[in-house]
């Protein structure tokens, strides 16, 4: 049988808040435990929630990023359940009323683009962190992270492949960055995915049971754990066996997943209107506030760039594909003032090998924006070669200096003075006879293989288009 | 809708509280009447009304994302049962 696998995902953002969604806590990472957790945040009894402004314009940024409905009117619930690392018994979150509705998000696999249909998203706080290290046979508890806002972000199942799947998930995580309302580090947590993962009979309409990976926090664990799991509710069902519904681990040391508590009592957290905090109310100057200060998005910026650029899509595309590398871009095209399509395979050849070789993210690259224009700049005006220019962009990453200096100091100027490069010419036609005669006999490559030569002769620094021209006039002459 | 003493005594594990059979019994017996009073509710028509989250009509005012709170952690944990490395310790949770 043929079968289909159905996916989904639920994404918990960090958002960038200094302080917790519900008071004025620190919500910088990495303090001494219980530094950041006030009477708030550890649920001392009589204290009580004020919601956190920058938290709420940060849910409207994303909204208006995917295009969504705003939840004119939303409602923080309680999710009641026991956990230490969750001091007030409940979680206060938002259930009927979220505060972002239908939305969605366009991917591309391969050379497919695929929406994404976004179900909705809500504000929520934190829980703190359990560590079950060597305390005595009994758990420690740091609240720091208690009370953090998030923005959990749901899909409906539109995913049909791990594939799919990890291309929505960095879509987002660039997303999410690009608009500023996180900073997007996995490693800390910022960023983490539940998965829902179900199969079927391909062609069936009907959802199969869902089992779902909790807290992904790497692309590449995600696309294993999709994988593996996918295979093994495939081949229960071929062995007979049926699916239960369940919370799954991924272990990326075995690179299995591993069911973590079975649902026999499922979860009923009683979901309540939190009588502690008052229905939220976004206002169309709200939304018109935060709108004049969103920043250009992906891909408008991307439409603008095939226009303006005269970029193709493809360039377009993988240049909007992070907002650095779109800044890094828009600050290279505007020093170098020559043709766009050039700082672009600049951006996308040389500049992202090299950043991708060292592990490095384009804001920290060795060559600036401005440092690129310049050696483009010399490329422009037939200083250098394209050639040499490659040699000059190593020694401008390793911090010789500018192009300019660099091309100066190591004498890598273009040689244009047609007299020098007859010179070259002259000794390569007498040092190379068979070609000569190769050429004459008709062989074409055989020009090429000239062409080679008075480049090498010239160190690379002979302007190839009037090697070319000079070249072909003494064969002919 | 009627109540058994096995939905109080589910409900009751929901929140972690231990009942006897008599607080059971009796517990059912209150709880049945607040569902009556709900029922009893339910009966009005209220057509064209928009449900409310709050029993008062007033929108949620918002704080600004300003640090407020200092470190009072020593404060604290002289009430917690157990500490150790700025940790507050609890029986041992198993996944």
């Amino acid at each position: 049988m043929q079968w289909e696998v159905v996916i989904g995902l639920e994404t918990h953002v960090q958002l960038q808040t200094k302080t917790k969604i519900f008071c004025g806590a620190s919500t910088a990472f990495g303090a001494e435990p219980n530094t950041q957790a006030d009477a708030v945040s550890i649920a001392l009894p009589g204290v009580l929630p004020v919601l956190n402004r920058e938290a709420v314009q940060c849910a409207i940024r994303f909204a208006l990023a995917i295009d969504a409905e705003i939840g004119r009117r939303s409602v923080f619930a309680r999710k009641n359940y026991f956990y230490p690392d969750l001091p007030k018994g409940y979680q206060i979150s938002q259930y009927e009323l979220p505060v972002v509705g239908k939305g969605k998000l366009t991917i591309q696999v391969g050379d497919a683009e695929k929406t994404i249909n976004i179900t909705r998203a809500h504000l929520e706080e934190d829980a703190g962190k359990s560590l079950h290290g060597d305390f005595h046979g009994m758990t420690g508890i740091d609240l720091n992270r208690a009370g953090t806002p998030l923005l959990e972000i749901v899909t409906e199942p539109d995913m049909r492949s791990a594939a799919e799947a990890v291309a929505y998930a960095k879509k987002l995580h660039e997303l999410v960055m690009w608009v500023g309302i996180c900073d997007g580090n996995m490693q800390e947590g910022s960023f983490r995915c539940d998965v829902n993962v179900s199969v079927r009979p391909k062609g069936s309409d009907k959802l199969g049971t869902r089992r779902e990976i909790k807290n992904l926090n790497s692309f590449r664990f995600m696309q294993q754990a999709i994988e593996y799991e996918t295979r093994w509710q495939i081949e229960t069902l071929e062995d007979g066996g049926t699916i239960h519904q369940a919370t799954v681990l991924f272990d990326p040391d075995t690179g299995e997943t591993r069911a973590m508590r079975s649902k026999e009592e499922a979860n009923d957290y009683r979901y309540f209107p939190d009588p502690d905090l008052l229905p939220l109310v976004i206002s169309e100057a709200d939304i018109e506030a935060v709108k004049a200060r969103m920043p250009e998005l992906p891909e408008d910026m991307k439409n603008r760039f095939e226009q303006e650029y005269g970029l193709p899509a493809y360039d377009a595309t993988t240049i909007t594909s992070s907002r650095g590398m779109a800044d890094y871009f828009v600050a290279a095209v505007a020093e170098f003032g020559g043709e766009a399509k050039l700082v672009a395979n600049w951006v996308m050849g040389s500049v992202a090998a090299k950043l991708n070789e060292e592990g490095k993210d384009i804001a920290a690259s060795p060559v600036s924006p401005m440092q690129l224009a310049g050696l483009l700049k010399r490329i422009a005006d037939n200083t250098i070669s394209g050639k040499i220019a490659k040699d000059v962009f190593a020694a401008m990453w390793v911090g010789e200096g500018d192009a300019d200096s660099i091309i100066e100091q190591k004498g890598l100027k273009q040689v244009s003075d047609s007299g020098a490069i007859e010179v070259i010419v002259d000794e390569v036609l007498a040092a190379n006879a068979a070609m000569v005669a190769e050429y004459k006999a008709g062989k074409e490559k055989a020009f090429n293989g000239l062409v080679g030569q008075c480049m090498k002769a010239s160190k690379g620094k002979a302007n190839p288009a009037q090697v070319n021209e000079i070249l072909k006039n003494k064969l002919a002459g | 809708m009627s109540l058994t003493t096995d939905d109080v005594k589910r409900i009751a594990h929901l929140a972690r509280i231990e009942v006897t059979e008599d607080e059971a019994q009796a517990t059912l017996t209150k709880l049945s009447g607040i569902l009556g009073l709900i029922e009893q509710m339910q009966a009005v028509d209220t057509t064209g009304i928009e449900p409310m989250s709050h029993s008062q009509d007033v929108t949620q005012r918002l704080r600004e994302d300003a640090v407020t709170e200092t470190n009072q952690r020593e404060l604290f944990q002289s009430i917690a049962p157990a500490v150790e490395n700025g940790l507050y310790l609890v029986p041992k949770v198993i996944e």
